[in-house]
């Protein structure tokens, strides 16, 4: 199939950027959305142009290093599935495809569709962890875990941390990335201890770092990659609150 | 790297090709203690030289990479006071690829009571390697597995678990007894985020510093130990100089030598290479891992490969149809016409083969025409009998989300057609060799993880590298090291002279790549190099092959520095400059993986030359002049070989069976 691309291209965080037309031929159904690019690309260097500049790494949906706004949705159309992840199949000759970057104030651009999403480490090192030294942990049998937690826990903790969420959200929340992490510790026997000061400092460095507010709106479940539950922001929110009214 | 042909000397009694290296030293003393095999590692722990905690502050550690093993590092270091920095290409430590790893994770937990045992794992994970590994590592190797699942627990990791509440395990592939922990399909994910999440806490905590989309282009050696790194900052272009006390690489395989592999596109051999051209040894760099169970290439346009769990092994059966070019659609090949030639061949282990074993029959059965899907280069894993035993929904549980994951790439619905899979590189056990404390042959360079040439000798069995990764980085190297850096106050300022060379030598490098100017991208030669290195140093290697890759790549490394295109220039992200540096050393690396190859006349694990072979066709060992790590020393008129004998005193080297 032959394919119009509008790609927005950027170069550096203090130019303005633009949307720029290129033309793809022969593209095959069972591409992947960045083989397509990779092809664009490999043209662009042979004409001397600059290529595409994105970010991607494992390809396989896990690593969350690549992102971009498909057509005016974050990772595209498909539910439940990474850019990388996407398909050729899934577009048809003619087509006409806008691809933008994540579009945050706490994500800055750093070239065409490279974004800084540095930010998350940081609401990570707030308190998104357990406090637990290496060769200090008890038997791994000696606190049972029941298996709904476990398995609920696991749920929230599938994110990948690739910032769709953000993007996707009209107030630039990072609230659904916050709460799967409280969520995955908070549920846990082992997360007990920390949970509401964990709680506490990561909503407020997610505050500092310029993400917006939650509004429910939900824009962030519906194109998470990994479909970490809404209810994740009702629990970190319970237990942000616990933590502050004490 | 130029080889200069030798007349032949000093060649060992099978060893062949002596013209592309020559043979030095053996290598006799591994640092590892004598004694009950059982109490080497107390032994050493003992043994070893403390740090007093005032002096901790006071060293610095650089560590490259940050998945399982580097993150793991990093986080146990900076808890144990040393000041700690940290580098990634990725824009985040939580990216590395151990992401990615599906499975699950070994232990010797025995929870299962069914007969599993510290040296059970030990001694399986020895067989597995086909008699290539140290028996001492491999026994630490299994005893700290078990610390390892406390750890993750403790951490949060969100392992799979039973009704009571208590950890499920799953047998793998290798083994009889059921001793793998695991997180759904995403326990590499799990285990990173638990390492990665203490290593954020070490940052908040100001005893690591985290310097993300960084690349180590150089190692900084002075006074004959390594003393820092050079890096180029990826988003401004510039190049940076660390310095520290002591270096320790985590920064992965090679398999993308390959340019098709399970790995991440970014993975590359840039570290550990560049610090083998300063002096570290690389150990058996032909032992490459294909693993069985992948998705098929589906044209040339392909970026990677994407594998499918072995532990669908557990459930999927494999089959081909019996006869050659049956084009019938899989549920129209009826019951006695297919061949599930693993349980026919292989009747005690069936599916639960090893890897290499697995690949092979699967490379075989394709070879015989009996081949499905596109090109024929593939077979089937069937899960409609799982389906009738255990009904869909069980199904769904145990894989639903590689099944998932199998129907976005494929379109093909893996509950209504057989998936249809294909070996791919997965694992490269090869890498730079260290001694029993993880330290190279560069005094205060320390290689963990997948870097270095592994517990894992020929063949690494399936969850054995999520473990491996975490005994090195939480349990071994943060004692071993400080045996090292207990010396530290004699290590004197590091030579001026010693970091310009570096920078000069990244730099240099940096502009020629960016001269050359020519008709050619980076990726092009790297696909080829790839098509070169799996059409002959792939999963069957035979003397003709090597000797014709051994032609081939001096050539195309030739043309590619004549004839690279990278556009922009070094200043500022270049996605392009990144990836001809990183072919540029695969170019070189392949050349002594090929080396290597020809030179092990035997075959053993990964390692399948077609020469030597038994009646049935399955690898026939030469223990009495292959029983070596083959350590391989560069320089300037080629590699020299340093052979460290391997010694069994536990284990009988016998013929791998797992018929």
């Amino acid at each position: 199939m032959n394919l119009t691309l509008k790609i927005w291209r950027q170069n550096g965080s203090s130019d303005k950027g633009r949307m720029v037309t290129y033309r793809v031929e022969d593209v095959s159904p069972d591409m992947s959305f960045l083989e397509m690019l990779d092809v664009l690309n490999e043209r662009l260097i042979l004409e001397g142009e600059d290529p595409v500049a994105f970010d991607h790494d494992c390809r396989e949906g896990i690593c969350g290093m690549c992102g971009m706004v498909i057509n005016g949705v974050a990772h595209g159309e498909q539910k439940l599935t990474t850019t990388c992840q996407l398909h050729m199949r899934h577009f048809k000759d003619g087509d006409v495809i806008t691809i933008e970057p994540w579009r945050s104030a706490a994500f800055p651009v750093i070239k065409d569709l490279v974004v800084d999403r540095s930010a998350f480490d940081r609401i990570i090192q707030a308190g998104g962890f357990i406090s637990v030294p290496a060769g200090s942990a008890p038997d791994a049998h000696s606190i049972p875990v029941p298996k709904e937690d476990a398995d609920a826990a696991f749920d929230a903790a599938t994110c990948i941390g690739c910032g769709a969420c953000v993007a996707a959200c009209p107030n630039g929340s990072a609230s659904l990335f916050t709460a799967a992490k409280i969520m995955h510790l908070g549920l846990l026997p082992q997360g007990q201890p920390e949970r509401e000061s964990r709680a506490k400092a990561m909503v407020e460095q997610m505050d500092a770092e310029g993400f917006g507010g939650c509004t429910n709106t939900g824009e962030c479940t519906a194109v998470c990659p990994k479909g970490i539950p809404f209810e994740a922001i009702a629990r970190m929110n319970a237990d942000y609150l616990k933590a502050v009214s004490k | 790297m130029k080889i200069r042909r030798r007349p032949q000397e000093n060649q060992g009694a099978a060893s062949a090709a002596t013209e592309y290296y020559r043979v030095g030293e053996p290598i006799r003393d591994t640092k590892a203690p004598d004694g009950p095999i059982e109490e080497r590692w107390d032994k050493r722990r003992f043994q070893a030289k403390l740090v007093n905690p005032v002096n901790k502050r006071k060293l610095t550690i650089i560590v490259v990479g940050t998945g399982l093993a580097g993150g793991s590092a990093a986080a146990t270091l900076g808890e144990l006071g040393y000041k700690v920095k940290s580098f990634c290409y990725q824009d985040s430590p939580r990216r590395a690829h151990s992401i990615a790893a599906q499975g699950g994770i070994n232990a010797a937990k025995n929870y299962r009571g069914d007969g599993d045992s510290v040296y059970r794992l030990f001694y399986d994970t020895v067989k597995g390697g086909d008699y290539r590994a140290r028996e001492s590592n491999v026994y630490r190797l299994a005893q700290v597995s078990v610390n390892i699942i406390d750890q993750a627990v403790a951490q949060g990791v969100p392992f799979a678990r039973e009704y009571g509440g208590l950890l499920d395990t799953r047998s793998f592939g290798g083994t009889q007894v059921s001793r793998t922990f695991y997180a759904r399909g995403q326990t590499g994910q799990q285990l990173l985020l638990g390492a990665y999440q203490a290593l954020e806490r070490q940052v908040a905590a100001g005893n690591v510093e985290v310097h993300t989309r960084h690349e180590m282009l150089e190692l900084i050696v002075s006074g004959g130990r390594a003393r820092g790194i050079v890096v180029r900052d990826m988003v401004t272009g510039e190049i940076e100089t660390h310095l520290a006390d002591a270096v320790v690489l985590a920064s992965g395989g090679y398999g993308n030598v390959f340019y098709l592999s399970t790995n991440a596109k970014g993975c590359n051999t840039t570290a550990i290479w560049r610090a083998h051209k300063k002096g570290a040894y690389f150990g058996n760099p032909c032992y490459t891992q294909i693993h069985p169970t992948c998705i098929p290439q589906s044209g040339d346009h392909q970026s990677k490969l994407t594998l499918m769990s072995e532990s669908l092994r557990n459930d999927g059966r494999v089959w081909v149809p019996k006869r050659k070019g049956d084009n019938r659609a899989p549920g129209d090949i009826p019951e006695d016409e297919r061949d599930y030639y693993l349980e026919r061949i292989y009747p005690s282990f069936g599916n639960l083969v090893p890897r290499d074993i697995a690949s092979r029959a699967a490379k075989n059965v394709c070879d015989e025409g009996r081949g499905v899907g596109p090109g024929g280069l593939g077979v089937y894993l069937d899960f409609a009998d799982a389906i009738k035993r255990m009904g869909r929904e069980a199904v769904e549980k145990k894989y639903g989300n590689l099944f998932e994951m199998y129907e976005r790439i494929t379109g093909e619905n893996p509950y209504e057609v057989p998936m249809r899979i294909y070996p791919a590189v997965h694992y490269t056990m090869g890498g730079l060799w260290v001694d029993y404390d993880l330290q190279s042959t560069i005094p205060g360079l320390f290689v963990i993880g997948e870097a270095n040439f592994s517990d894992h000798g020929a063949n690494r069995l399936g969850a054995s590298a999520l473990m491996q990764g975490l005994a090195d980085g939480y349990f071994v190297l943060p004692t071993t090291i400080g045996d090292y850096l207990a010396g530290a106050g004699s290590f004197g300022p590091v030579d001026e002279a010693d970091v310009a060379e570096a920078r000069k030598s990244v730099q240099d490098r940096i502009e020629k790549l960016l001269s050359v100017n020519g008709n050619r991208t980076a990726d092009s030669f790297h696909r080829e190099l790839g098509r070169i290195m799996w059409d002959n140093c792939g999963m069957e290697r035979t003397e003709a092959s090597l000797r014709k890759a051994l032609e081939r790549i001096p050539e195309l490394r030739e043309e590619f520095w004549n004839n690279v295109k990278v556009p922009g220039d070094a200043e500022g992200l270049n996605q392009a400059l990144e990836r001809a540096g990183r072919v540029a050393d695969f170019l070189e690396l392949a050349e002594l993986m090929c080396i290597d190859a020809l030179h092990r006349t035997e075959s053993c694990g990964g390692h399948f030359r077609a020469e030597s072979q038994d009646a049935d066709g399955e690898a026939l060992r030469d223990d009495e002049n292959f029983a070596y790590v083959a350590a391989w020393e560069w320089t300037p008129d080629g590699p020299v070989l340093h052979k460290e004998e391997l010694k069994y005193e536990y284990v009988k080297m016998t013929q791998r069976s797992y018929k």
